[in-house]
This record gives structure tokens, sequence and C-alpha cells, in this order.
């Protein structure tokens, strides 16, 4: 170890971050770009670019996972896991970008630091998956918050938005606050920032009590950022507010880094207190998100509390023994992900300007409408509930098989009857859509290219995943693998 | 026939219907051309589907139940790996019981079809895909050998009868569709749970395979877990069937249905619940079911007696229909749960009895509904008068219904009740007394509706059957005969498989006998 902190960085270690590399650039050159475009062109150049540095990220994931291993002394480690979350997280980025495109031109946003954000943001996310070591996680986690936090704030005319956008600030620098406090004390117990050496004090030494304090905090900071109860409370106002297309950012790409690290302390760092604490937050996030939601009638704030429910949904697998918990939760940030940034593709083309229609009413009828819109929109909700051929359900099905194979049956019955509820509130919208009469004032805009891009994609991945869901499991386990050898 | 037709045939009958539903999608766009093209897809499934009674080889299983349990009950089964972790099975495979639920289904579904022609005129194509959706949903429960797959299935057939109950339904159809949605939703997520524990503790979801693992007691923890995984599938079951006390989803969905959805529900929908009972609850916990028979029993006699009694007052023609399902249904479990030969094939039978008659009447019904928008009882009456040959239709399929003998009602009922009598002579005499009261609220039904005098003027100008309602009526008609005179061409593969099902329960009494 000494003697690699002398070592100047190889061209390996390059590689192991290409994926950040790539999308940093591609976010600076929208940056300079932006003033010199003319005024007409902007917009559709600068999502261009942006899309075309998610998709070169995206092939960058791939020469990254060509060379695993560790990188800048120790502080990246690329394996099969971060692979995967960099998978997750640049995918969604690429379906965000062409959701985008419409909703800015709708919404006649002309704002070219935009496209650079998101890129931003996912090198933050994207790093917080491979990140080892506590400080540099809780750079990432700074990177990846500022950008949302800025993103959150960008319908500048309407009040809310900005009340989004403060609210989601201040509560998130307190909460990252938290989790700076906590690698503090867990440095403090064990001597060491590496998730390797915290691994092995932890698991070879008595436990000092100093470390369960460090993960507590640790736990609120992250448990903010995925959106559990009971650090939920920012979660109904900022996704109301925020534009539709950067809450379908919000609640997937973050949340999955967010769940890689938490993954990563729980089981590689072997941080005690896994059980409790997994069991209250997992049983409140899937009540209070289930109950919350039943009152909705606004669709983005509905969305919202499904998003905490489905945080807590993911927990359970966090109780399980490692081998089936891992990849049941790998593989549910993955269905998650493509189902709802699909459903908020869905919510922010149907928004029009200024987001007037997100009211549960105002979808009456959209069955006979725009029927393909609705038959997508769906499917996506079907998969929400967990419903076969879906992803949802195959992602339920592992984690509470998961959770099962490792004696955890009261949290098992309490996700079962949880899901039984939420299949209530989705079902209204779709009772919404199909059984009510149409209202003719609610314009319904024909789809453009982007959208229908980012439609079709999440589409294929929900249903892939939901009949076909082998070959992402697997890859998932072998993350498992890689970790225990 | 080849081997190969014989691995596919159910592959390929499940399948058909949804991969017309997908065609539909994109083909063709008249009204008339979606129909003609759904009845196509749906006769085409029926006329396949024939392979499997014809080619089934009831002799070779009911050999191999004598001597080992679990060996071979099943044909025509194919068994590929679908996902490698967790170890989930395509796993197909159809026996003496399930092949009869499979060809009922397949039945009825063209009817539907036939039905559905004049009365759905809006929203054309997205009814008929429903409808094929359906359908594979359905064959495929009746055909899953894989925990999995057949949970799978169970949940898929939910959405497209919500929403056929939600979007072509009546008045009420919003509160209905919701009702039977999330009724059937919570009881399923139970059977998920106890299908999980039993994946968690044996690491398959093969049917089979739990089955003998269970058998052998390989399955650890099994005894103080069996009562709730019994209670767990049970749950989901008697929801569906609707057992008392929760049927009351039914009358809700029934009523506010389109025909065809009623037809569906009725014929095959609620014998998901009893097809359960029988395979996975008789199945896999033979010991449990045993324990657990007398108030199984006792709830199944309240619904027949009250769901007879609550007909008898219905003034609303579907709602008598529907809560005569219950009554009847009622008389299936009782039948399952008096564990002997015959009340297990008589429930068998009377599974498929009651698809033939109360679809048919489903249909009925909805004939009058087409023209007169209501079901009210006493909106009718002396309707022999103008419409003659739906009279002796409704007459006919209404004695089937009762139990005359010589028509299809007749046989499932007198073996379940020969079946309960052995069991205990009072479970018999109770559900014998369903028998009569069925007589009553069906003939004093009918009395009100066509005896008489023409009360309400309109009726007097309402036209008789067209060639498409009398199409799709003569089928059930001549079936319900057929089943009644030769009831023999279905009891014999039948009474194989039952006798098969049974083994695990007579091994387990053996051993309690023999200390």
């Amino acid at each position: 170890m000494n003697t690699s902190l002398v070592i100047v960085p190889q061209a390996a270690d390059y590689i192991r971050v290409l994926p950040e590399i790539v999308l940093s650039l591609f976010g600076m050159a929208i940056m300079l770009l932006d003033p010199l475009l003319n005024e007409r062109r902007r917009q559709s150049t600068l999502s261009t670019i942006a899309l075309l540095g998610s998709l070169a990220a995206l092939a960058a994931t791939w020469v990254q996972a060509q060379s695993p291993g560790f990188a800048f002394w120790n502080m990246i480690q690329v394996d099969a896991f971060s692979i995967f979350f960099h998978f997750v997280i640049v995918a969604v980025t690429a379906v965000v970008i062409l959701t985008s495109q419409e909703y800015m031109e709708v919404e006649q946003i002309r704002a070219g630091e935009y496209y650079g954000l998101i890129l931003f943001g996912a090198v933050g996310m994207s790093l917080m998956s491979s990140a080892v070591e506590l400080v540099l996680i809780f750079i990432a986690l700074e990177i990846s918050s500022i950008a949302t936090y800025v993103l959150a704030g960008f319908r500048r005319n309407t009040a809310i938005s900005s009340e989004a956008s403060l609210k989601y600030f201040l509560l998130g620098s307190f909460a990252t606050a938290f989790f700076l406090y906590g690698v503090a004390l867990m440095f403090g117990a064990t001597g060491s920032t590496s998730i390797q050496v915290i691994g092995r004090v932890l698991s070879s030494f008595e436990v000092p009590a100093l470390a369960y304090a460090g993960m507590a905090l640790m736990f609120v900071g992250l448990g903010f950022k995925v959106a559990a109860a009971p650090f939920h409370i920012w979660t109904p106002d900022v996704y109301e507010g925020a534009p539709a297309p950067v809450v379908g950012y919000m609640s997937t790409a973050p949340k999955a880094a967010a769940f890689a690290v938490l993954l990563r302390l729980l089981f590689e760092a072997h941080a005690p207190g896994r059980i409790g604490l997994i069991w209250v937050v997992a049983a409140l996030s899937m009540t209070l998100g289930n109950l919350g939601a039943l009152v909705q009638d606004n669709v983005k704030r509905l969305l919202a509390y499904s998003s905490i429910a489905h945080a807590g949904y993911l927990l359970i697998a966090f109780a399980a023994v490692p081998d089936s918990g891992i990849p049941a939760a790998m593989f549910y940030t993955a269905s998650y992900a493509a189902m709802n940034v699909g459903a908020f593709a869905v919510v922010s083309h149907f928004a029009s300007v200024g987001e007037r229609y997100v009211k549960l009413d105002d979808y009456s009828g959209l069955g006979s409408r725009s029927p393909a819109l609705a038959a997508i929109l769906t499917i996506f909700l079907l998969s929400l509930i967990g419903i076969p051929i879906t992803g949802g359900f195959i992602a339920k099905f592992y984690v509470f098989s998961a959770a099962l194979q490792s004696n955890m049956v009261g949290l098992v019955i309490l996700g079962v009857l949880n899901s039984a509820v939420a299949s209530y509130y989705y079902l209204r919208l779709i009772v919404v859509m199909y059984m009510r009469e149409p209202r003719s004032e609610v314009p319904v805009a024909s789809v453009s290219a982007g959208i229908g891009a980012a439609l079709a994609v999440s589409l294929a991945v929900t249903i892939y995943l939901g009949v076909l869901p082998g070959r992402v499991l697997d890859y998932a386990g072998r993350a498992v693998a890689e970790w225990s050898r | 026939m080849s081997p190969g037709l014989d691995h596919w045939i159910l592959t390929l009958v499940t399948f058909i219907p949804l991969a017309g539903g997908l065609l539909l999608l994109v083909v063709p766009r008249r009204d008339r051309d979606i129909r003609v093209f759904a009845l196509v897809v749906t006769l085409l499934d029926f006329l396949l589907s024939l392979h499997l009674p014809v080619h089934l080889r009831p002799e070779s299983y009911a050999r191999n139940a004598v001597g080992m349990a679990n060996q071979r009950i099943f044909q025509y089964e194919l068994n590929w790996p679908w996902i490698r972790v967790p170890n989930i099975h395509y796993h197909v495979g159809a026996d003496g019981i399930s092949t009869w639920l499979v060809l009922l289904t397949t039945f009825l579904t063209p009817l539907c079809v036939l039905i559905s022609w004049k009365s759905i005129e809006q929203r054309t194509k997205e009814f008929f895909i429903l409808l094929l959706v359906l359908e594979s949903a359905l064959l495929g429960v009746f055909v899953s050998l894989d925990l999995f797959l057949f949970y799978f299935f169970w949940e898929a057939t939910l959405i497209p009868m919500a929403l056929l109950i939600g979007m072509y339904g009546h008045g009420r159809r919003v509160y209905a569709a919701i009702k039977f949605f999330l009724y059937t939703m919570l009881a399923s997520m139970f059977m998920l749970a106890a299908i999980l524990w039993l994946y968690a503790k044996t690491g398959t979801f093969d049917f089979v395979q739990i089955q003998s693992a269970i058998h052998n007691g390989q399955v650890e923890n099994f005894t103080s877990a069996a009562p709730w995984l019994f209670l767990g599938f049970f749950v989901a079951f008697a929801v569906k069937v609707p057992l008392f006390p929760v049927h009351t989803w039914l009358p809700d969905a029934h009523v506010e249905a389109p025909t065809a959805g009623s037809v569906l529900l009725a014929g095959v929908l609620l014998k998901m619940g009893t097809y359960g009972m029988l395979r996975f609850n008789l199945g896999l916990f033979p010991e449990e079911s045993r324990r657990n028979a007398s108030w199984i029993m006792v709830l199944a006699l309240i619904g027949i007696i009250y769901g007879a009694l609550v007909a008898m007052v219905q003034p609303n023609l579907k709602r008598l229909i529907a809560y005569s399902s219950i009554s009847h249904l009622g008389l299936v479990v009782l039948g399952i749960f008096s564990f002997t030969t015959f009340g297990l094939d008589g429930a068998t039978f009377q599974m498929l009895a009651h698809g033939v008659s109360t679809g048919a009447l489903f249909m009925l019904a909805g004939v009058l509904f087409d023209r007169r928008h209501t079901y009210e009882i006493s909106e009718f009456g002396g309707l022999a008068t103008p419409m003659p040959i739906y009279a002796s239709f409704f007459l006919f399929i209404v004695l089937s219904s009762l139990g005359l003998p010589l028509l299809n009602g007749f046989i499932g009922e007198f073996l379940v009740l020969s079946g309960a009598f052995r069991d205990r002579a009072v479970y018999g005499i109770l559900g014998a007394t369903g028998v009569i009261w069925s007589a009553c609220y069906l003939l004093w039904m009918y009395q009100r509706v066509f005896f008489g005098k023409v009360v309400h003027t309109i009726n007097d100008s309402l036209p008789d059957l067209t060639p498409w309602e009398r199409a799709a009526l003569w089928p059930p008609a001549i079936l319900a005969l057929l089943m009644g005179v030769a009831p023999l061409l279905w009891l014999r593969t039948i009474d194989a498989a039952v006798q098969a099902a049974l083994v695990p329960l007579a091994q387990m009494a053996s051993k309690v006998m023999i200390p």
C-alpha cells in the first residue's frame, strides 16, 4: 500500500475512470459552446451533444469493463458491481436527455447549462458507484447533489420550482453534512477511510460503539438521497416543483448511486447494525410511502410517494444475506430505473406548457384519445405494481425471495401487504385513463422523436427484464462472487 | 400423432391467442375484420386443443398412481429452463383435470366473440385484444407445472379482466373493476409469500419436485410452516372461487361486466380457484387439507345454502345468476374436500358443467340486456310469446343448470353429493338441499320472465335471437345434453387423474392408520 502512494498514475488508472472523464469533457464542451451558438439552433445542438456524450460514456463504460481493478491509490475500484451501476446511471442519463429535448422546447427554457448539469451530475453518480474511499465518495456525492439542486429549480418562472430547489438544497446539504460527520466517526473508530480496510477492521475486531454512530450518521445522508423514511419529507414537494424530466432523473440515477454506496458500506465494509437499521427504515418507507400515495391527486406527487415506497421494497433486500440480497437489490435498482424514468417521460410529455396538466383528472380518457401513450404508461404502472411480464414483478420477486431465504418473514409479509395496498393508487391512474370520459380541453400533442425514443428504450428494458431477467441477474451475481473472493 | 406435436401442443394452445392479440394490434383496422379475425383465432385454438383429450392416455398414469406417486402423472410435458437463478422453468403439462379445463376455456372464448359481435361497438379492437390476452393467461394457469409460472399467469389474468369490466361494463363498472382487482390481488399476495417460502426451502419452483420433496420429508421446518402455507394458497383460491365469506366481489363484478366478461368470469375464472385447491392444496398439503377439511366444508355448505337463498330474492337477473354461481361452486368445494373419488370426480365434472351452463345463462342474460338495457326481472314477463326460440333455449339451459337428469348439471351434483355423503352424511343431506333451492330460484325466475302476460308493451316487439346469437347458444346447449347422456366420455379421463391426485392423501391416511 505504501509503495503505491508514491507511484504516478498509470494509463490503466485513467481507463478506470474513463466514463467520468468522457462525461466531464462533454459537459465542459456544452458550457463552452453555449454562448457561441446562435439562439435558434442552440437547444437542439446542445441536447444532441449531451446525448452523444452519454452514448460515448456508455461505450467508455464498456471499455472500462475490460480492465477491472483498483485505480488511484485504491480509491477507485472497477468491478462488475461498479460497471453495473455505471450502465444504469449513464443509460438513465441518456433517456432523460432524450426526454428533455421536447420538454425544454415546450417550456421555452433556454439554457445550455441544463444539459451540462445533467452530465456533471452523472459524473458524480458514476463515481459514487466505483469509489471505495469514504472521502472520495463524499466528494462524488456532492458533485451529484449540487447538479441536481440546480436542476430542480430550472422552471425559473414558477415559485414552486424555486421552492423545490431551495428546499432540496437546504435539506440536502444538511444530510450530506451528516454523512461527512459519519465518515469522521468511522475514521475515528477504524483508523481508515478505505472501505476495504474498514471491512477488515470491523470483521476481525470487536466493533466499537463509535462505528455504530458513524454508520447511523452516514445512513442519514444516504437515506435522504434515496428518499427513505424518515428522511423522505422533502420528496413530494421537490418532485412536484422540479421539471418533470429532472424528476425522472432525480428519482432514479442518484438513488441508484446512493444504493450502490450503501451496498458497499453494509456488505463490503461490514458496517454494523445492518438488520435493525434496515428493518425499521424499510418498514417505515413502504408504509408511509404507500399511505401517502393513496390520497394524492397530483401525478407527480403520487409518483413521489411511490418512489419512497419503492425505496422501502428495495431496502428489504439489504436485510438479506449478501449472496441473494445484493443481486436482488441491484436488479431492483435497474428495473425501477427503467420503469420510473419511462413513467416520467410520459408525464413530462403530457404536462404541456407550464406543467399545467399533472393532475389525476387531466388524464381522463387518455386511453381513447391517445391509445399508444396510455398503453405505455399503463405498462409502466403495472410494472410499478409488480404484475407479471414486467421488470417490476421480477424485481419484487427477487427481493422478497432473497429476504425469505434469510428468514426475514415479517419484513416480507409487510412488503407483500404493502404491494397490495400500492396497487390501488396506481390502478386509480389506469382507471382514470381508461374508464372516464375524455376531457377535450386537455391537449394531446403528438409525440416527438426524443420522447418516442426514450419511451421505446425504457419500455423495452422493462419488458426485457420481466421476460428474460436471467442475464442481468447473472451479471449482478458476478459482482457478489467477486466481493467474496 | 408425432411426439413433436405432443411436446408443443400445450405451448401452441396457450400462446396462439396471445399471438393473435398482438397481431390484432397492428393488422386489421375495420371493426368487422377485427371480429372475424378474433373468431378465427379462437376457433383455431379450440380445434387445436381438441388434440389434448383425444390423445390423453389415462391408463398410463392410473397405473403409475397405484405404485408410485408423482411419477409421470402429466402428459404433453415440456420442461425448459427459463431463468437460471432463481431456478425457474417453463414447465407445462396436463392431466385429465387440466385438459378439460383447457378445453372449457377454448370452447367458451369463440362463443364470447360471437356473443359480443353486435354488442361491442366502441373500442372494438381493444376489446378483442383484451379477450385474447385473457384467454392466453387463463390457459397458462391450467397448464403450468412450475409454481412461478403458475403465479405469473394467475396474476396476468387480473389485468385484462379488470379492464374488460371497467371499460365495457355498465353503470358502476369502475367500482366493480377496482373491487375485483383489489380483492384478488390482496389474496394472491399470500399465495406469493407461500410460493416464495417453498422456493427458499426447496430451491425449486417445480410442482412435481416440491411435491415429492414434501412427501419424502426433505423440507426443513415444513411441519411448523405447513398450516400457514396451506392458508396462503387457500386464501388466494377461496377468493377466486369465491367461497363464503369472501364472495362479495362476485355479484358486483358480474352485474357490471359485459356479457363476454361474465361468461369467462363465471365459466373459467372461478374454476381457477377450485382447480388451485384441487391441484395445490390437496397436492402439496394433504395432511393440512384433511385437518382443515371440516371448516372448509362448513363454509362450502354455507355458500351453497346462503348463495341459493340470496339468489332467490334477487330482483336483478345477472345478480341472480351470480349468486347461483356461488352456490354451485360451493358444491364443487364440498366435493373436493370430501377426499372421495366420487366427490373429486363430481367436483371436476361440475366445474365443466357449470362453465357450460352458467356461461350460457350469462349469454342469455346478455341477449336481453342488448334489447332492453336492463337486467331487472320486473321489467320483463311473458317473453315466451314474442321470443319463442329464446325462451326454449333459456328453459333448456335453466334445466341443465338446476340438475335435471340427462343434462350435465345432474351428473356433477349427484357425484359430489354421494361423495360428501360418504364422508359425512349430514354434509350430503345439507348439500342436497342446495339442489332443491336451485330448482326453486331458477324456475321461479323463469316463470317471472317468460310466462304470464306481457306487462310492458315494449317487450311485445322484442326481436327473437339473431343468427349470431343462435350460433353462440347452440354449442353449449348441445354440449349440456351430451355431457348429460354420455358423461363417461369425460369421467374416464377425469377419474384417472383424480385417482392420481388422491394418492398422497391415501398414503397419508395409511401412515396414520399404521402407527
